[in-house]
């Protein structure tokens, strides 16, 4: 039905390389995220699937078929983009309708269809106001409306929810991933919002620089990150790095970096070590033998829910641990920072995480 | 009693800042005043005198007679009807092609600036330089669009196509759409990069043909923009003088009202008279003005 392959996948804007070879196969039914620093390609690489955009080189296919210079009008895909992009002086029937007026399937299955859609985005009291008499969230609703009523192969978001205030924005997330499991259309969806992309996504795919640096369930991402670059894009607050020096030993190696760290980690893999990373949830302040970083507390974040205390190991590296609430450690005072030892993650000159076991979590 | 002292105090502020508006307005006004609503009032004036150039201070009013005189004037309706054939035909012309050219403009193609820079030469050359030059490109012996058409084979022999009575229109009309075609362009241009490309892409995703876009997309959304520019370019043609004039003098095939009104003030020495042709040529050309604005409704559509 819906599936999307490419291969080889590149795209340049005169000497600017935006999306360099770039390889992925999406099932059919798939709900596929795209996520990446701004500039990173995701929204090309969107626009390079759904034909808006011309390929330098590779191919893209839709459901088996070659597209690579099919126009976008004939891919069978429907686009749904941050500005919701609404014909300003249509109604909102018409809106949603319009795409089926060359069809020839008459007015009143047009009237029908446009019905039901509206329906079922529960905008079918709007049908007769303008796009400029909606709210943002009913706008966006009326753009998933008018890619819903062609029953496209694959649907693609351009940060949809990025104009949306919070509530609205969870609101709208919530009603995507209904959307998704009632029609089991093949969705790929662009945002740089790590919420939306963790919370809806079969599977992400991480951009940067126009590169594909890992794909895999959330649950991957989060636990196994290929290198430091999406260790350090997943997950929020981001995950604290810290230089070190490894020394190979008989059995262990010696890793040692700023803030008194020292650790001893099992297996010679690490020899080529020159950073670790350990995430924010998985620091606890620690006093004594379990201290295995200490540094000066700057301050402590109050949001309610979670306290977030950030301790400066050396001059210009600061950590940010996630506390408990009740911690009772004045501000300036010399903390200690401690962490299981499956939560650590250790990474070479490259940024290639070393050890597959290393970062496992519980 | 607190609601009254902000209500006093309130309209204490606001008849400052009505004060403060008619002072900012003040300049603009007065040299309104002079420039426009003066001398207005004087035609209106004496348009119902029979004041004449050869003793301008000794006149009388006569009512409405040189209203009635022109309007019983065979040569009045000939000017008018010359007018809006001029008008019409010019006008839709230059639309037609300014919207084609627009779009042209509007796609990303090499050299586009210099292209969108070249092609405002016609609309910056005065309009009685570029009368005079195709005047010359047209003449029937040393024109060179004659002799490119004798080379050519199509006609044997010069056409004298200012000289012609059943030409000369069509030249008056042709020479204006190559002055003011880009005109045209640049309002239309301007228009267009006001509706958002996402708007057209997510029409072309939705595999809507390039036709419909154009007539139920482009076209709806352009409506401001042509309507101002046909607004202007109407009230512009409806007044015409200086094309017909430098082509064709006093020709009645090419006389438009304000040469008419002009002959009557300049040529015939008759102030009453001519105020008054160019009393009607005003109400002409406001009349054209609320028609194009109200069925157009440019004072909603540009609101939006």
């Amino acid at each position: 039905m819906g599936s999307v392959s490419l291969h080889g996948v590149s795209k340049s804007f005169g000497k600017l390389d935006i999306i360099r070879n770039v390889d992925l196969d999406i099932a059919d039914g798939e709900f596929v995220v795209f996520v990446g620093p701004s500039g990173c390609g995701k929204s090309t690489l969107l626009r390079l699937i759904a034909g808006l955009v011309p390929a330098t080189a590779g191919e893209i296919a839709i459901d088996g078929e070659d597209m690579t210079e099919v126009p976008a009008s004939e891919r069978g895909i429907a686009f749904v983009f941050q500005s919701y992009a609404l014909y300003p002086h249509m109604n909102i029937a018409r809106n949603i309708g319009f795409a089926l007026e060359t069809t020839g399937i008459g007015r009143a299955a047009i009237r029908t269809k446009v019905e039901q859609v509206a329906s079922m985005l529960k905008i079918d009291h709007l049908l007769d106001r303008l796009p400029r008499q909606l709210s943002g969230g009913q706008r966006q609703r009326v753009a998933i409306g008018r890619a819903l009523v062609r029953h496209p192969k694959v649907f693609l978001f351009d940060e949809p929810l990025s104009n949306l205030d919070t509530d609205l924005r969870s609101e709208m997330r919530v009603e995507i991933a209904r959307l998704h499991e009632e029609l089991g259309t093949t969705m790929i969806y662009v945002t740089h919002d790590q919420v939306e992309a963790m919370t809806l996504a079969d599977r992400i795919v991480v951009l940067n620089e126009g590169r594909i640096e890992q794909i895999g369930s959330p649950r991957e991402l989060y636990r196994q990150p290929a290198n430091r670059f999406v260790a350090g894009f997943i997950g929020a607050p981001r995950m604290n790095f810290a230089p070190v020096t490894a020394t190979a030993r008989s059995e262990t190696v010696r890793l040692t970096g700023p803030g008194g760290l020292d650790l001893g980690v099992a297996g010679n893999w690490s020899a080529t070590a020159a950073s670790i990373g350990v995430r924010p949830e998985a620091l606890s302040l620690a006093t004594g033998e379990t201290a295995k970083a200490s540094g000066e507390l700057l301050r402590v974040e109050d949001l309610g829910h979670e306290h977030l205390a950030y301790v400066s190991i050396a001059d210009d590296l600061v950590w940010t641990a996630r506390v408990e609430p009740n911690h009772e450690t004045q501000r300036g005072a010399r903390v200690g920072l401690g962490w299981p030892d499956d939560a650590l993650f250790v990474f070479d000159g490259e940024g290639r995480r070393l050890g597959a076991q290393a970062g496992m979590r519980g | 009693m607190i609601a009254r002292v902000i209500a006093r105090g309130r309209s204490r502020l606001e008849r400052r800042e009505a004060t403060a508006a008619w002072l900012f307005l003040a300049p603009a006004l007065i040299a309104l005043a002079a420039v426009a609503f003066w001398p207005l009032a004087r035609t209106l004036y004496f348009s119902f005198t029979d004041a004449t150039f050869d003793d301008p201070s000794n006149y009388g009013f006569i009512g409405w007679r040189n209203f009635t005189d022109i309007a019983g004037d065979k040569l009045w309706w000939l000017a008018l009807r010359n007018t809006l054939t001029f008008t019409v035909i010019s006008v839709a012309l230059e639309t037609c092609l300014g919207l084609g050219i627009a779009l042209l403009l509007n796609q990303t193609i090499p050299g586009r600036g210099a292209i969108r820079a070249a092609i405002l030469i016609p609309w910056a050359i005065p309009v009685v330089v570029s009368a005079k030059v195709w005047e010359w490109m047209l003449h029937d012996q040393f024109g060179i669009i004659n002799n490119a058409l004798i080379n050519l084979g199509l006609i044997e022999q010069g056409i004298a196509w200012t000289a012609n009575p059943s030409l000369v229109m069509g030249v008056v009309i042709f020479i204006d759409v190559w002055i003011t075609t880009p005109f045209m362009v640049l309002l239309i241009l301007a228009g267009l990069q006001l509706i958002p490309e996402e708007v057209q892409e997510a029409a072309i995703v939705d595999g809507v043909p390039w036709w419909k876009r154009f007539w139920s997309i482009t076209l709806p959304l352009l409506r401001p923009a042509i309507g101002v520019a046909v607004l202007f370019r109407v009230l512009d043609a409806m007044r015409m003088f200086d094309l017909s004039y430098v082509l064709a003098g006093n020709s009645q095939r090419t006389m438009t009202i304000s040469i008419y009104a002009r002959n009557q003030l300049v040529a015939f020495q008759e102030i009453g008279l001519g105020s008054a042709a160019s009393t009607w040529v005003f109400f002409a050309v406001a009349m054209a003005a609320i028609l194009i604005i109200g069925t157009l409704r440019l004072d909603r559509a540009t609101s939006r």
